[in-house]
C-alpha cells in the first residue's frame, strides 16, 4: 500500500501532501521536515530509495525523484515494487506534464485541485488504478469539462520539469 | 527558487487571476516563497489566516471565490498552520449542487479530516445521496471521500450503495468501489467479511483495469491466509499468461511492458501461494519462466518485473530451471550501473541465498563493492544480505565491518538496529569467549544507550554463567578477561548507562574472585564511576551494591576490610540521598559489613548469582514467633479474602475514634475527600486499636451507627482499600519501605518487617537478577527486527538445519539438546520469564517452516529462543540436501517428531547431571565450530580474501 505522496521543492517547502494514513497537521509537518532533511542529505547518483521505517514506522519504503525544483516523494510498504513505485512517480509527472505542458513548480502550486485530481485518478484509497497517462488525462478533462472551469490559458517563459524525458533514456 | 520568485512576480504583476485564481494568492505564494525565515513565513500565513476567518463568514460570497478560500485553507494547512475554523465550511461545500464546489469540499475534507473527526457525520448523508447519482464522476468523487472518511461505525451506512456500485457500468466507478470496499475492510475486517466473495466476482471483470484493482484486495486476503484461495492458482495462472501474451488491449500496455503494475501484483500473489507448496507452484512454472523470458531488462519497469519475478521464483518451491533463470537476473542486476538496480540484485539475492546459498559466491566481489558504496541505501541492504549469510567462519569480518559503519553513522534509528543484529550474531555464532566480550563492549561503547537493556543484562548473565560449568576453568578465565577488558575501559569518558552498568556488576561480582586484583583498587574504580556518573542513580546503585559485594566478599575471606577514604565518602553521600533506593544501599552496605564474617557468608555467597534463591511464601520460618505473640494477646491473622467479604472495621472505628477525640466539632463536609486518611493516622490509629477490643457483633453495631450512608460507604472503601495495601507489604515481596503498620495485627507486621529487612539484605546480591528477571517478562523487540528475523529463521537457518537433524540426526540432536539445555539452565533462573516460556522441547522448533515463521512472529519469546538458537549446526549439510529434505513433506515431519522426542528425553537426562555435560556442550560446540569452517559447506569462499 502507498502510504503517503509528497511533492516538496529544493527548498523544503511542501507543494502537495497526501497521507492514506491520516496524519495530523503537526505530525505531517514533521514527517515533511524529516524527509526532506534526508532526501538533502543524499548525494547524486545514487539510488532512489530509501528505507525509511525510523519515520514512517516499520517496513516502509521511501522512493524519490527530483525533478527540476521538486522531489517527489513516494512512501509505501512491503506490498508494492520499489522499481514500480520509480516508475509510478514517472507517471505522475509524465501525466503533469502532458496536462500542463511542461509542467513546472509554479503549476503545482496554483493548480492545486487539479493536481489533486489527477493524483486521486493514480492511487486510490493507497492503491494504484491506473498507469496510463493518456486515461488519467481523459478522466481528468472529463471531470474539467463538468466542472466547466476554464483552464490556465496563460503561458509563460517556464523552466519545464523535463527531466523525466531525458531520465528515460538513461 | 529564484526562478519561481521571479516567476511569481512576474505573475502578479502582469496577470489578474492568472490560473484560475485570484490576485490575494498570488501574492500570498509569492510573499511566502520570498520570505526569508520560518518566523516571517509564520507572520505571513497568521496574516492570511486571520483573512480567511474575516471573509469566509461574509454573507453571499461567489461560489467561485469560496472556492479558492477553501482552496487557501488547504494551502495554510500544509504549510503547518491549523485552520480548523474553516472545516465546517469545507464540509458545507460538500453539500452544494454544484460539482465544482462540491469536488472542491470533498477534495478539502479528505485533507483536513480523519475518519473519527466529529464533523464526518455531516457528510456521510450527502455521500450516501452523491453515491447514488446519475453522474459517474459525482459518484467517483463520493467513493473518493468514502474511501478516506467512512469509519467502522459509518461503514454500514454506505455499504450496501458500494456493493451496488461493483457493478455499476463504468469501469471506472467499479475499479473504485473495490477500492472502497478493500479500505472498509483494512478498516474493520468483520464488517465486510460476508462481502468478500465479491473481489473473487471482480477478478473475471472484463475490463482489466477492474481485474487489477481486485487484486489488491485479494493481495491482503492471501496474506492473511494463503490456504482458503489456493482454487485461485489456475485462474491467476491464467490471468498472469493473457497479459504475458499481450492478449489485454493496446492501453494496458505501459512503456511496451503489457500491463506490468498487474503482472507485479500477480507474481505477488502467486508467490504468496506457491510458498511451500510443490502442487500450486509447479502449475506456475511455466509461466513465471515465460514472462523472465518475455521481460526487457532495459527498461525500469521491465527489470521491476523481473525483480519480482525472482522475489517469486525464490518464494515458491524451487524449481531449478527458474533458480538459474533467477540467478542470472541478478547477476545481470549487480553487473548494471545503476544504483536501484545494484539495490534490487543484493535484495534479490538476500532472498534467492535461502535456497540456494551458492549463488552468493559468484557476486562475492559485486557484495564487497555495494558494501563500500556512498551509497547509504545500497549499504544497508548489504549489511541486511551479510546478516543473512553470517555463519561461524565468516561472523568476525561482518561483525567487524557492522560495527565500524555503526560508529560511523549518527542516525539512532538504524544504529540501534545495526547494534542489535551484532548483538544477535555475536551471541549466536562467537566462536570465543575473548571474541565475544570485545565485541560486546564494542557495542556498548559506541551504541550501549541504544540497545535494549536486555542485551545488557544477557552479557551479565552470560559471564555469571559461563556454559553452566561451575568450576571449570574456562568460565573463570572469562570472568578475568572480562574483568580486565573492564578495568582498562573503564576510565574511559562518556561510557553509556547500560555498559556502566555491566561493568560495575561484573566488577562487583568477580573483580577480586582470582586474587589479581585487590579489592581497594576495584572498590576506588568504582567510586570513580560512581562519581563521574553523579547524576545517573541506577549506575549508582549498581556501584554500591558492587561495592557492597566487593566488601562482603573480602570478609567472608577473612581478610580485614578498610575502607578507602573516597569510598567512605561515597557511602556517606548516599546514605543521604534524595533516592530512598540508593540510601537503602548505603545503609545496607554500612550495616553489612560491620556483621561477623559468619553471617556475611550467609547473607552474601561468594559467586552465587546464578543460584536460585527459594522464597519460602508462606513464611513458615516465623511460625514459631508468631504462636508466641498470640499467646501473649496478639490478634491473630485474618487472611485477605475474609477480610474482603467482611469489609474490617475495626481500623475504621479507631479512625473514627481518632477523628472524633482530636476534633471536637465536626462537619459532615469535610467527609469528602477522604484519601489521604488511612495514611496520615497511622500512629493514634495503631494506639486506638488497642484500646478498644474488637469483636464481631460490634462492628455490625457500628456500621449501623454511622451518621450518614454516603460517609459509611466512602470511608469503608477507603478502608478496604487500606486494608490491601497492608497485605501486599505484608505477602508480597519483601520491600523496604516503611510500611503503615495497620492495627489489626500490628505485631506479625513488625515481625515480618524486622525480617523482611534482613531477607532484604541477603537478596541483594541477587538484586541485579531480580532486577532483570522483571524486565525480561516484557521483552519488547521491535517489529522491524521480528520480521527479520522471522525471515532469517524462517528462512535460512531453518532450511539447513532440517537436512542435519535428518541425515545426522544423533550429532545434531545431541547438540541440540545440550544448547537446550543450556537454554533451560538459563531460563530456570529466571522464573518469570520461564514461566512465560514455552516447554523446552518446543524451543527448538523442527515443525512445518511456516509455522514457525508465523509463530515467530506473534510469540516475542520464541524470537528469543531464536536469538539462542545454534544455527551453526548447518554447516555440515550439503545444499542439495537441504532443498531435498526441506520439502519431502508429511515423511519429515514425521521424523522431526521422534527427534523432538528423543531430544526431550535428552534434555531430561542432561539435566540430571547438568555440569559435566554442559561443558562437553562447550567443547564440542568448539570442536562443531572449527569442524564447520570446511570447503564443502555452503558459502566458504566468501570471504575468503577477506578472511585471508
Amino acid at each position: 500500500m502507498i502510504r503517503a505522496v509528497m511533492v516538496m521543492n529544493t527548498q523544503g517547502k511542501p507543494r502537495l501532501s497526501k497521507f492514506y494514513d491520516f496524519q495530523p497537521p503537526q505530525k505531517q509537518q514533521e514527517l515533511i521536515r524529516t524527509v526532506y532533511s534526508v532526501l538533502c542529505s543524499r548525494p547524486e547518483n545514487v539510488s532512489n530509495f530509501v528505507n525509511a521505517s525510523s519515520i514512517f514506522g516499520p517496513d516502509c519504503q521511501l522512493v524519490y525523484k527530483h525533478y527540476a525544483t521538486l522531489y517527489f516523494v513516494f512512501v509505501y510498504d512491503s506490498a508494492e515494487n520499489e522499481l514500480a513505485m520509480l516508475d509510478l512517480i514517472q507517471v505522475f509527472v509524465e501525466t503533469l506534464d502532458k496536462c500542463f505542458k511542461n509542467v513546472c513548480e509554479l503549476d503545482v502550486v496554483f493548480n492545486y485541485c487539479k493536481i489533486n485530481t489527477i493524483l486521486d485518478e493514480i492511487i486510490f484509497g493507497g492503491q494504484v488504478v491506473e498507469t496510463n497517462s493518456a486515461e488519467i488525462l481523459r478522466a481528468v478533462e472529463d471531470i474539467s469539462k463538468l466542472e466547466s472551469t476554464a483552464s490556465s490559458t496563460i503561458s509563460l517563459v517556464r523552466k519545464p520539469v523535463s527531466s523525466w524525458q531525458t531520465w528515460q533514456s538513461r | 527558487m529564484e526562478q519561481l520568485k521571479t516567476l511569481g512576480r512576474e505573475l502578479a504583476m502582469g496577470s489578474q487571476g492568472g490560473f484560475g485564481q485570484s490576485k490575494e494568492f498570488l501574492d500570498l505564494v509569492k510573499s511566502i516563497g520570498e520570505a526569508r525565515s520560518k518566523a516571517e513565513e509564520d507572520r505571513i500565513v497568521l496574516h492570511e489566516i486571520e483573512t480567511l476567518k474575516r471573509r469566509i463568514i461574509e454573507p453571499d460570497i461567489p461560489k467561485r471565490k469560496m472556492k479558492e478560500y477553501i482552496i487557501r485553507l488547504v494551502y495554510v494547512e500544509m504549510l503547518g498552520h491549523d485552520a480548523s475554523f474553516g472545516y465546517i465550511h469545507a464540509v458545507k461545500m460538500t453539500h452544494d449542487d454544484s460539482i465544482l464546489l462540491k469536488r472542491t469540499g470533498y477534495l478539502a475534507v479528505t485533507l483536513f479530516l480523519n475518519e473519527d473527526h466529529d464533523l464526518i457525520i455531516l457528510i456521510v448523508n450527502t455521500i450516501q445521496k452523491d453515491l447514488k447519482s446519475d453522474n459517474y464522476l459525482v459518484v467517483c468523487a463520493a467513493l473518493n471521500a468514502v474511501c478516506r472518511l467512512i469509519n467502522e461505525e459509518t461503514i454500514p451506512a454506505v455499504l450496501p450503495q458500494v456493493v451496488e456500485l461493483l457493478g455499476h457500468q463504468k469501469e471506472a466507478v467499479r475499479k473504485k468501489a473495490i477500492m472502497a470496499l478493500h479500505r472498509f475492510y483494512q478498516r474493520s475486517s468483520s464488517s465486510v467479511s460476508h462481502l468478500l466473495s465479491n473481489f473473487r466476482e471482480r477478478l473475471c471483470d472484463n475490463d482489466p483495469g477492474v481485474m487489477g484493482a481486485a487484486l489488491c484486495p485479494l493481495y491482503d486476503l492471501i496474506v492473511i491466509d494463503p490456504n482458503s484461495y489456493k482454487d485461485l492458482v489456475v485462474s491467476l495462472v491464467s490471468i498472469l499468461k493473457q497479459v504475458a501474451e499481450r492478449r489485454l488491449p493496446k492501453s494496458c500496455d505501459y512503456h511496451q511492458m503489457p500491463a506490468p503494475f498487474i503482472q507485479i501484483k500477480l507474481l505477488k500473489i502467486l508467490a504468496l501461494l506457491g510458498s511451500g507448496d510443490k502442487q500450486a507452484s509447479e502449475q506456475m512454472y511455466m509461466v513465471v519462466s515465460d514472462v523472465i523470458r518475455k521481460c526487457d531488462g532495459s527498461s525500469n519497469i521491465g527489470n521491476a518485473v523481473l525483480y519480482e519475478c525472482v522475489c517469486c521464483v525464490s518464494a515458491i518451491y524451487p524449481n531449478n530451471k527458474l533458480l538459474e533463470a533467477a540467478a542470472h537476473a541478478i547477476s545481470n542486476f549487480l553487473k548494471s550501473d545503476s544504483h536501484n538496480l545494484k539495490y534490487m540484485g543484493i535484495d534479490a539475492l538476500g532472498r534467492l541465498i535461502k535456497i540456494s546459498p551458492e549463488v552468493a559466491e559468484q557476486h562475492q566481489l559485486a557484495v564487497i563493492d555495494c558494501l563500500e558504496d556512498r551509497d547509504d541505501t545500497l549499504k544497508r541492504k548489504t549489511f541486511e544480505l551479510l546478516y543473512k549469510m553470517t555463519k561461524s567462519s565468516n561472523v568476525e569480518v561482518i561483525v567487524a565491518h557492522m560495527i565500524d559503519y555503526m560508529i560511523s553513522i549518527n542516525d539512532n534509528h538504524y544504529k540501534t538496529e545495526i547494534a542489535s543484529r551484532c548483538v544477535e550474531l555475536a551471541e549466536q555464532f562467537a566462536p570465543s569467549n575473548q571474541w565475544f566480550i570485545q565485541t560486546m563492549n564494542k557495542v556498548f561503547q559506541h551504541a550501549g544507550d541504544l540497545v535494549n537493556i536486555k542485551v545488557a543484562h544477557n552479557l551479565m548473565r552470560l559471564i555469571a554463567e559461563g556454559f553452566g560449568d561451575d568450576d571449570d576453568g574456562a568460565d573463570s578465565l572469562l570472568r578475568l578477561s572480562a574483568v580486565e577488558s573492564y578495568l582498562s575501559i573503564i576510565g574511559e569518558p562518556k561510557l553509556p548507562s547500560a555498559f556502566l552498568q555491566v561493568i560495575c556488576w561484573v566488577l562487583g561480582e568477580y573483580g577480586t574472585a582470582d586474587g589479581k586484583y585487590s579489592a581497594s583498587s576495584i572498590a576506588g574504580k568504582i567510586c570513580d564511576v560512581a562519581e563521574a556518573h553523579s547524576n545517573d542513580n541506577t549506575v549508582k546503585a549498581y556501584a554500591v551494591t558492587a561495592l557492597l559485594k566487593i566488601f562482603a566478599f573480602e570478609k567472608a575471606r577473612g581478610r580485614k576490610v578498610d575502607m578507602i577514604p573516597e569510598c567512605q565518602s561515597l557511602i556517606e553521600d548516599l546514605s543521604a540521598s534524595h533516592s530512598t533506593d540508593l540510601q537503602q544501599r548505603a545503609y545496607e552496605l554500612q550495616m553489612v559489613i560491620d556483621l561477623d564474617a559468619q553471617t556475611i557468608e550467609n547473607i552474601m555467597p561468594i559467586d552465587a548469582s546464578c543460584e536460585d534463591i527459594e522464597v519460602d511464601k508462606g513464611l513458615s520460618f516465623l511460625n514459631g514467633y508468631v504462636q508466641q505473640s498470640i499467646e501473649n494477646g496478639a490478634q491473630p491473622y485474618v487472611p485477605e479474602h475474609e477480610r474482603s467479604g467482611l469489609p474490617n472495621v475495626s481500623s475504621f472505628r479507631s479512625q473514627e475514634h481518632h477523628v472524633a477525640s482530636t476534633h471536637a466539632l465536626r462537619f459532615e463536609a469535610y467527609e469528602l475527600p477522604k484519601t489521604p486518611v488511612p495514611k496520615a493516622p497511622p500512629v493514634s490509629q495503631l494506639s486506638s486499636s488497642e484500646l478498644v477490643p474488637v469483636s464481631e457483633p460490634s462492628y455490625n453495631r457500628d456500621v449501623f451507627m454511622m451518621p450518614s450512608v454516603q460517609s459509611t460507604s466512602d470511608g469503608r472503601s477507603d478502608e478496604i482499600k487500606l486494608r490491601l495495601d497492608g497485605v501486599k507489604k505484608k505477602w508480597g515481596r519483601p520491600s523496604y519501605s516503611s510500611t503503615t503498620p495497620s492495627s489489626s495485627s500490628s505485631s506479625l507486621q513488625k515481625t515480618i518487617n524486622g525480617v523482611s529487612s534482613i531477607d532484604g539484605m541477603g537478596g541483594s546480591s541477587s538484586k541485579a537478577r531480580d532486577a532483570y528477571d522483571s524486565r525480561n517478562a516484557p521483552v519488547e523487540i521491535p517489529p522491524e527486527k521480528q520480521r527479520l528475523a522471522a525471515s532469517l529463521f524462517g528462512g535460512i537457518s531453518k532450511v539447513e538445519k532440517r537436512p542435519s537433524s535428518i541425515h545426522k540426526p544423533t550429532k545434531a540432536s545431541v547438540y541440540a539438546a545440550e544448547k537446550l539445555n543450556l537454554e533451560t539452565l538459563a531460563a530456570g533462573n529466571d522464573t518469570s520469564a520461564e514461566k512465560s516460556r514455552s516447554p523446552p522441547p518446543d524451543l527448538l522448533d523442527l515443525g512445518e517452516p511456516d509455522n514457525d515463521v508465523i509463530a515467530s512472529l506473534d510469540d516475542p519469546f520464541k524470537q528469543l529462543e531464536g536469538l539462542l538458537e545454534p544455527g551453526t549446526s548447518n554447516l555440515n549439510a550439503t545444499p542439495e540436501n537441504d532443498i531435498r529434505s526441506l520439502y519431502t513433506g508429511s515423511t519429515i515431519t514425521a521424523q522431526s517428531g521422534v527427534i523432538n522426542t528423543h531430544q526431550s528425553n535428552n534434555d531430561r537426562l542432561l539435566s540430571l547431571n547438568k555440569g559435566p555435560n554442559a561443558k562437553d556442550s562447550v567443547q564440542r560446540d568448539a570442536l562443531v565450530r572449527q569442524m564447520g569452517v570446511n570447503p564443502s559447506s555452503s558459502n566458504p569462499n566468501l570471504f575468503k580474501d577477506l578472511l585471508g
